[in-house]
């Protein structure tokens, strides 16, 4: 017990926290003492001391935490070879608490903090739902409701970028046969320096919030309250670890495949990563441009977006959705390659239209660049711009429409169980919710409706739709599937069936809950509505789901995180998968491929007779005699 | 690296890799890294990736110049412009000699390119921050020159743009020079071989991407448009 306490006391997580600390401290005294000495009134309290301890106490988060070690090591001209395993001494759960580098051990890491922000986001969530169940203001005051939405947003987001990077990370080096990332250190990199931007935008609920949403326009911005710096250096701070991670995929994909794997042989979920990395490698730097623009025109008074001064807010909605709406293909899209994945194992055939479904997700990656400014029909823009988006995102249905009809090929006729397995039920939870989610998005990137809807409570139900169609319910659908290939036991499958049988119905309740209450009046981003509208009822089955949505994944955390206890040890390859992360032991072991293999068939021929898809380099090179 | 597979052949593809229990200590002389070759081609993919993505970076702040400023730009010394320019260009001539020299082995060539490519470099930066930003609010005439800036902050969005993009463009010089200075006191040390100089590679195909970034920022700033007010 002692020890244990003291291998957390010393673990690089809490030294990481207290070098953050200790770096804004620092950062915060050095400005605001500068200001003391120039004798100014009240020279504590300033923003933007507020603003460079915080980019100094991420740096101290990094130094603290030891990710930055070996680079240093390397600037003095000394050479480290890549650490492995657990630290010396110490027990094999303390790695997830360090900095490791097997991808493996940073899967887990991102996948634990992912579903531990899900959780804060949800709580905010059913908190300010539970304001919204009844007309009038009950128990938080605006300032608090907008403070709780804006962060829902923002930390959600954050959750869901960790669990693109859980399962990026997690399987992407298992499926194309490689030993580990091409960059070991970046990739840890990318996640630690994920901490403290978290803890960053966390910490800006405590100085007093924001009130903008997750989307920070300008000139909103400019006015909000003093946690707006906070969230936008958070922001700009995870864009760090999404570029980082991104090109650290594209690389390994690019370098380290297996013997014999070509392009159009790669499990499909890898050509769904390659398409997510694309996007964050390159959209993610216009956010960064606009959140800079943000802070400098707050903090050091220059001029950007303010029209008093010349400045123009269109811009910060330019480059802000430039870099957001793509991130929702990076959201969408390794769900996407989950579902398909996923489908022929249990429907044990094909995956129908393989190369169709692998270029879509590049199709979806780059029409997704051509579409940003359908989130400003309203916003004044220049008319001449309307016209050609609404046709560039009508578009984006194409390479859609394109996985779509595969899933439906691939599951007909093929022979699925009479009694679904977990992993399978969220899967085609997902494609019925994402349906739901991409048939109500048409009538938004239109513009005629759209000037109705914008803003509406649509809106909210829409994106709700394919944030979880998309990314939730299948991210929920891998953890159940790859769960005994993380842990080598099998998940609880009477618990699995309660999460979904919970979920999927009042998520349905929930969506459509919000869409209608949205056609019939109801705004988003506000914190009262009128009773003359007559949606009181549906408000409260909306929180009513929501309550449920909530309960339904505390059981799956039960699930997950007893399961590793009490349940038994799972078969090898519990699906019957051809990938070639099953054909070995589970865990996988420290290096993921004791013995190479090579890839001499197509990946998902499952039915049909003498196929392969993997088989062992070894075996092929021992000497056959003549 | 010697693998002789334990399952015997005939065995169908599954459960081939067995050999070793999960986290079971791994046998020392088991190098599990990549091979030179492979690890420096991944090293340039990456970097290239990398200036790929900070293209975004720089063509955003590039856009937002046409945005706000349109067909206008601010008033601004030409000649520190130009001086600066030509010795942020004749910078990436040095840096050229200095790879050169690290990939011929020829140390007192790659010292002498590195050095100057990091003093042009810090030259640069001093006329950006010093002369053009101005930011100790000199004022002084150098042959009938004015050689220190007047644009402030707060001057709209004339300040605003001018002063991002300088200063994004200035930062990356600064880390820049920072890198060279690394990789010239390594040097000196005799870190880098023809065979093993990837550091001294990376840092010159950086510092050439910051200097080009440089030719497209340079008219946009100084000779695009005519003069505002």
């Amino acid at each position: 017990m002692f020890k244990t306490l003291r291998i957390i006391l010393t673990s690089a997580l809490v030294r990481g926290i207290l070098g953050q600390l200790i770096g804004t401290a620092l950062g915060y005294g050095f400005i605001a003492g500068l200001r003391a000495l120039r004798g100014a009134e009240t020279p504590w309290i300033y923003e933007p001391a507020l603003a460079f301890g915080a980019i100094i106490g991420v740096i101290g988060f990094l130094i603290a935490s030891g990710v930055l070690t070996d680079w240093l090591k390397w600037i003095v001209g000394r050479r480290t070879p890549l650490r492995h395993g657990a630290p010396e001494g110490k027990p094999e759960w303390s790695r997830y608490f360090n900095v490791d580098y097997n991808h493996k051990v940073i899967g887990i890491q991102y996948g634990v903090s992912s579903l531990l922000i899900l959780l804060i986001g949800g709580i905010f969530a059913i908190i300010f739902r539970i304001e919204l169940a009844q007309t009038g203001m009950q128990w938080l005051n605006n300032n608090q409701f907008n403070t709780l939405f804006s962060a829902h947003g923002i930390i959600m987001i954050a959750a869901i970028l960790g669990g693109v990077g859980a399962m990026i990370n997690y399987l992407a080096p298992l499926m194309i046969g490689a030993s580990d990332m091409a960059f070991p250190r970046l990739n840890a990199f990318s996640f630690w320096v994920s901490v403290p931007a978290a803890l960053l935008i966390l910490s800006g609920l405590a100085v007093g919030g924001w009130d903008t949403g997750w989307v920070g326009y300008a000139t909103l911005s400019l006015r909000a309250p003093v946690g707006m710096v906070l969230f936008l250096l958070g922001f700009w701070v995870v864009g760090f670890s999404s570029i980082a991670g991104s090109a650290n995929l594209l690389v390994t994909v690019a370098t380290m495949r297996a013997k014999g794997m070509s392009l159009f042989r790669m499990p499909i979920f890898v050509w769904a990563a390659v398409a997510t990395s694309i996007i964050q490698l390159t959209a993610t730097q216009t956010v960064g441009v606009a959140l800079t623009m943000s802070v400098a025109e707050r903090v050091m008074g220059l001029n950007f977006f303010d029209p008093s001064g010349g400045g123009n807010p269109i811009l910060y909605q330019h480059l802000f959705w430039f870099y957001s709406h793509p991130v929702v293909y990076v959201f969408v899209l390794p769900g996407l390659g989950v579902i398909s994945e996923l489908l022929p194992v249990f429907a044990r055939k094909p995956l129908f239209g393989y190369r169709w479904v692998a270029l879509s997700s590049l199709g979806i990656a780059l029409v997704g660049f051509l579409v940003w400014a359908h989130h400003m029909f309203t916003s004044g823009m220049a008319d001449a711009l309307r016209v050609p988006f609404m046709f560039s995102t009508m578009l984006v249905a194409v390479p859609t429409g394109v996985k779509f009809f595969s899933w439906i090929a691939t599951i007909w006729e093929g022979k699925l169980p009479k009694n679904p397995p977990t992993p399978l039920l969220f899967v085609l939870g997902a494609i019925s919710v994402f349906l739901i989610g991409g048939v109500t998005g048409p009538i938004l990137g239109t513009i005629p409706t759209d000037l109705h809807l914008h803003d509406s409570y649509w809106v909210v139900g829409h994106f709700h739709a394919t944030m979880f169609g998309g990314f939730i319910f299948p991210f929920f659908g891998a953890l159940y599937y790859w769960y005994p290939k993380m842990t080598g036991r099998m998940y609880n499958e009477r618990l699995g069936k309660l999460h979904f049988w919970l979920m999927l119905p009042a998520f349905w309740v929930m969506s459509i809950g919000q869409m209608s209450v949205g056609l019939l009046g109801m705004r988003r981003r506000i914190a009262d509505y009128d009773p003359a509208l007559g949606i009181e009822g549906t408000q409260v089955l909306i929180t009513l789901a929501a309550l449920v949505i909530g309960w339904s994944v505390l059981i799956m955390l039960y699930n997950l995180v007893f399961s590793q206890r009490r349940q038994p040890v799972a078969d090898p390859n519990p699906w019957r998968s051809r990938g070639p992360e099953w054909q070995i032991i589970s865990p996988p072991p420290e290096f993921n491929y004791n013995v190479p293999f090579e890839v001499v068939g197509d990946p998902y021929e499952y039915g049909l007779a003498d196929t392969t898809y993997i088989r062992d380099v070894a075996r092929a090179s021992v000497p056959s005699g003549d | 690296m010697s693998v002789v597979n334990p399952v015997p052949a005939g065995n169908p593809a599954h459960a081939p890799s067995l050999a070793a229990a999960p986290g079971a200590p791994h046998e020392a002389h088991v190098e599990h890294g990549l091979p030179h070759a492979q690890q420096v081609r991944a090293n340039r993919l990456g970097l290239w990736l990398f200036c790929f993505s900070e293209l975004f970076l720089f063509g955003a702040l590039f856009t937002s110049r046409f945005v706000l400023w349109g067909n206008t730009r601010p008033e601004l010394s030409q000649v520190i412009g130009l001086i600066a320019t030509a010795v942020l260009l004749l910078s990436s001539y040095f840096m050229y000699r200095a790879e050169m020299g690290a990939a011929h082995g020829d140390r007192k060539t790659f010292l002498r390119g590195a050095l100057l490519a990091a003093a042009l470099g810090t030259l640069f930066f001093i006329m950006v921050v010093v002369l053009e930003w101005n930011v100790f609010g000199l004022e002084a005439n150098l042959f009938g020159i004015e050689i220190f800036g007047h644009l402030s902050t707060a001057d709209g969005v004339y300040g605003g743009v001018f002063y991002a993009m300088t200063g994004m463009h200035a930062l990356h010089v600064l880390s820049g020079v920072v890198f060279i200075l690394i990789i010239w006191w390594n040097g000196r040390r005799g870190r880098f071989t023809p065979e093993d100089h990837w550091g001294v590679e990376a840092t010159a195909i950086y510092w050439h991407f910051v200097d080009v970034v440089w030719v497209f920022f340079y008219p946009a700033l100084y000779l695009m448009g005519t003069v505002a007010g």
